[in-house]
């Protein structure tokens, strides 16, 4: 059976191992967040699912969905990627409470909105590697985040194949945030392990039976 | 307006006059259109990867460049259409990130292109337009009836091929 199979055969006792990682990596994140942007930053219990690689672009909107994402690329024991993603609306809010100016990044997307964004990415991607670093007992090391605002299917696309290789199935944490200032604030997480590195994770998980 | 055909990522499809085929945000993917003017017959492919690994036999063949065109081009001659007038259209083999780790296997886009011209050349398939590289997402619509390629970005103009 290769990975796909194995990954499309996932359960929701599986999925639940997944969404308790995720689901300390989110805490870890918020209070990063907070602390960075003095203000109380809630994220909720994140939805952890495996879908095909070729629906992940409706999550955010469908393939020609402008949307703005930020790659953190990974070394260690888990080879790949992770991606934060936001719609330009929760982008702005963003980037408006972490600098505390106003933000149009669809028409001005300049080295203050990129690197505030990336800063959050840093964050973000820093606090959910290291819970399932430590879960996991894995050595995550990340790179610094590269950004694209451009089409949800291309920048989705270009990540799950380019990190993920082989892989149909994709694994996808979706997380929205709260803060006491701004609203309605969705962001989404994708975690993009390389075949060899998911199939290790799942298997520390105790998700996958060892062959 | 045509009849809209709508062509997922790792999958191909034909049409014919007033049909319009259309993949939507091509990243590293390239979209391949073969057309045959005379009968008005066309196809398109969202191809991921270049070539059909060989240690594999489970794979889907329209994923692969190599494969995916075999099968586009059995599909177009089955519906009638001369495989020696066929003009080929492409797009997309985008770099969306500056990947730090810039090895080989991270330079899909650029991979695909060539896979698609390699395929193309060997098989006597003139290249009539092409919308490659760079940085940003592509949507690519081919209207079957004008063999026209309509290509769509974000940040730029329309470009017809």
């Amino acid at each position: 059976m290769n990975l796909d199979q194995k990954l499309s055969e996932l359960g929701p006792i599986q999925l639940d191992a997944l969404k308790e990682v995720a689901s300390i990596g989110a805490g870890n994140a918020a209070t990063s967040l907070s602390n960075m942007l003095n203000g109380k930053i809630e994220m909720t219990v994140p939805e952890v699912n495996i879908m095909p690689v070729n629906q992940i672009p409706e999550i955010m909107g469908g393939a020609e969905n402008l949307i703005i994402a930020m790659l953190v690329e990974t070394e260690g024991d888990m080879e790949g990627g992770v991606l934060f993603a936001l719609d330009t609306k929760a982008a702005n809010r963003l980037i408006e409470l972490l600098t505390g100016q106003s933000a149009n990044i669809e028409d001005d997307l300049g080295e203050i909105e990129a690197s505030a964004l990336k800063e959050i990415a840093n964050i973000l991607t820093g606090s959910n590697l290291n819970a399932f670093a430590q879960m996991l007992d894995m050595t995550i090391k990340p790179d610094v985040p590269s950004l694209a605002y451009d089409m949800a299917g291309a920048i989705l696309e270009v990540c799950f194949i380019e990190l993920g290789q082989v892989g149909d199935y994709g694994l996808v944490v979706e997380t929205e945030f709260k803060s006491d200032t701004a609203q309605g604030i969705n962001g989404n997480f994708f975690l993009i392990p390389d075949p060899d590195s998911l199939e290790i994770m799942l298997k520390k998980l105790g998700v996958l039976d060892g062959e | 307006m045509g009849n809209k055909i709508r062509i997922k990522m790792a999958d191909l499809n034909i049409g014919k006059d007033g049909d319009i085929l259309i993949t939507s945000g091509l990243g590293s993917c390239v979209g391949v259109t073969l057309y045959d003017s005379k009968s008005q017959i066309g196809g398109m492919a969202h191809v991921m990867l270049p070539e059909f690994p060989e240690n594999k036999d489970d794979g889907n063949p329209a994923k692969y460049a190599d494969t995916a065109l075999d099968m586009l081009i059995d599909k177009l001659k089955k519906a009638g259409a001369s495989k020696r007038r066929f003009e080929a259209k492409m797009a997309g083999g985008a770099q969306m990130f500056k990947f730090s780790n810039s090895s080989d296997k991270m330079r899909i886009g650029a991979r695909n292109i060539e896979a698609v011209k390699k395929y193309l050349k060997k098989s006597n398939i003139p290249i009539k337009g092409s919308e490659v590289g760079k940085d940003y997402g592509r949507t690519m619509e081919f209207d079957v009836g004008t063999g026209k390629a309509t290509i769509k970005t974000v940040k730029k103009d329309d470009i017809i091929l």
